[in-house]
């Protein structure tokens, strides 16, 4: 069977968080339907406190730690990404910002990515549209149609007739990640860090006259 | 192997005692490190080029034209000059005119900046970066080499029949090194021109630096200039020592701490183990400095930061001895065991001129030959 890397970005932070709790269904769910589809997932769960002190460093310096530079390389390196972000203040945390900061603006492009948020209330569900969605747009992601908002009362609700239960909304978001994630071929995928741009002369366009 | 001091020039406050010297203070500690430099027997100092505070070196070929007058054998460098920003012909003239009057010990290190508004200050692009120094630079190159120069790019006003003045000294121009952290088009550049490339070495872990070493070395290889192992290699480095290990921590912690760039940040045991910044005895100096050929192939130029963060001057002049006396003779030691007879020797003016002359030489016995055997 062929295997799909599936990278989980999660910025909870209280241990134990919902926003991990959310990160761990929608993972579960994503590998489920990559199994329908005949593809393993091999799951990698980040969590972003555990690189904090890492990531503020590197805004500072410019470089990785080491320990940074491994979970950055995790997710880039993915063929699919999962996201999940408390909203903090109407938008997704300073942390996961902070962490979206310090990759390679480039080194998202074309990847499948599910986004997901939690909140104390339903009031924030939006965030993931006017704060989430343009963010993996900005960086040429492809975010699937569906979002995953996850309020506390979620936990513990069925369907309301307006939106369906949590699992139904996981399961679709899954569903719609996997389709993509078969596809995608980033993991396999070789980058000349030195490959210099199309048409690039030592000497400039007028040099050599 | 060349040892040497580069500074970017920062006005930093004493974060132990809360003095911050004037700039006119600033300037004169820089002029008297590079004398020390000489009387400790390195060989080269360099200087920034900035334009903006708390950095006050913004016109170096005034300042190393006063250390070349107070000095003997010291080569004069910039330690970046904005080959972006500047006008090419003004640097070929200013640094032609170094070349005269610091008899041939001058080169310089291209760069492109350390602050986005220097482009608009000069009314330039910052998006022009990359565009702007290879242009700036192959203009840079014919009017060194070339008496009368047509030209005509996208950046600046055309020339017919533009003559730089004064001509390089013994018509050779300064050896150039160009200084790059992340663009390979920058090292594809030094190894198109067979030119040095510098690496910067100080903020980065070393594997960072490495891939771009290497990837210039293949290239200069690959450009005709020689085996990828005669490539001209520079690296910084930064480095704070007292005889005992612990005191030189205790010293050094506030200054690290309070830094311009990297202070407030990581703690300076996660910076001294990720990067090159080695804080303790002289011999841990050599420890780690000596190791740098292993990772990087045998190089021509060591520099040292070693003036910045608020440390006085008097600290300064003592590092100084500290390096000159007990660092840099057992390193010049241990980069001269096994270094295989094909390395050259860090750029110098003589050097230069003896190369061209035997190239000249070699051109002119050719075609003799040619007309004897037929």
């Amino acid at each position: 069977m062929t295997t799909r890397k599936i990278a989980v970005i999660t910025s909870g932070l209280s241990q134990p968080s919902s926003t991990r709790l959310l990160a761990d269904r929608l993972a579960d769910a994503t590998a489920r339907q990559l199994e329908v589809l005949g593809v393993d997932a091999e799951v990698t769960i980040l969590e972003l406190r555990d690189t904090a002190q890492d990531v503020v460093n590197n805004l500072m310096t410019g470089f990785p730690s080491p320990k940074l530079e491994k979970a950055i390389e995790a997710v880039t390196g993915a063929d699919a990404l999962i996201a999940v972000t408390p909203v903090f203040t109407t938008s997704y945390s300073g942390l996961f910002k902070s962490f979206i900061d310090v990759l390679d603006p480039q080194s998202l492009t074309d990847m499948p990515v599910l986004i997901g948020a939690t909140g104390g209330s339903e009031r924030h569900s939006l965030a993931l549209d006017y704060a989430m969605r343009p963010l993996f747009t900005y960086l040429h992601a492809v975010v699937v149609p569906t979002s995953v908002y996850a309020a506390s009362s979620d936990w513990g609700s069925t369907g309301d007739g307006v939106a369906t239960a949590l699992p139904d909304r996981i399961e679709r978001a899954a569903r719609e990640l996997a389709k993509l994630a078969v596809d995608s071929d980033r993991s396999s995928r070789v980058v000349d860090p030195f490959a210099l741009p199309a048409g690039f002369s030592p000497v400039g366009g007028y040099g050599a006259q | 192997m060349q040892f040497g001091i580069f500074t970017v020039g920062d006005v930093t406050t004493d974060p132990t005692n809360d003095v911050t010297p004037t700039e006119h203070q600033r300037i004169k500690n820089i002029l008297t490190i590079a004398q020390k430099v000489e009387e400790v027997g390195m060989e080269v100092f360099a200087l920034g080029e900035h334009h903006n505070p708390p950095f006050v070196p913004s016109s170096p070929t005034t300042m190393l034209g006063y250390i070349a007058a107070k000095t003997e054998r010291l080569i004069l460098s910039t330690a970046t000059t904005l080959i972006t920003t500047n006008d090419p012909v003004k640097i070929a003239e200013d640094y032609a005119m170094l070349q005269h009057v610091a008899d041939g010990r001058v080169d310089l290190m291209m760069g492109r900046g350390n602050t986005g508004p220097v482009y608009p200050w000069f009314g330039k692009d910052i998006r022009d970066g990359i565009p702007l120094a290879i242009e700036n630079y192959a203009l840079l190159q014919r009017l060194w080499r070339e008496d009368f120069v047509n030209w005509e790019g996208k950046f600046r006003t055309p020339l017919q029949g533009f003559q730089s003045t004064p001509r390089p000294l013994d018509g050779v121009a300064p050896f150039v090194w160009h200084g790059s952290i992340r663009s390979p088009e920058i090292a594809e550049q030094a190894a198109y021109y067979g030119d040095g490339f510098f690496a910067n070495n100080i903020f980065w872990p070393k594997e960072h630096y490495m891939k771009l070493i290497s990837y210039y070395r293949q290239r200069f290889e690959h450009y005709g200039h020689g085996k990828a192992s005669e490539a001209i290699v520079g690296l910084g480095g930064q480095a704070f020592m007292a005889k005992n290990s612990q005191d030189a921590v205790k010293q050094f912690r506030p200054y690290f701490d309070n830094a311009p760039v990297y202070g407030h940040g990581p703690t300076m045991e996660d910076f001294t183990e990720q990067t090159p910044l080695t804080v303790g005895s002289p011999q841990q100096v050599i420890d780690r400095y000596a190791s740098m050929r292993e990772y990087y192939g045998d190089y021509q130029r060591q520099l040292f930061l070693m003036d910045h963060a608020g440390l006085p001057l008097k600290t300064v002049l003592e590092q100084l001895d500290i390096l000159g006396e007990e660092v840099i003779p057992v390193l010049r030691k241990e980069f001269a065991k096994d270094r295989p007879a094909n390395v050259p020797d860090g750029p110098t003016h003589e050097a230069l001129v003896a190369k061209r002359d035997a190239a000249l030489a070699a051109s002119v016995a050719e075609p003799v030959e040619a007309e004897v055997s037929a």
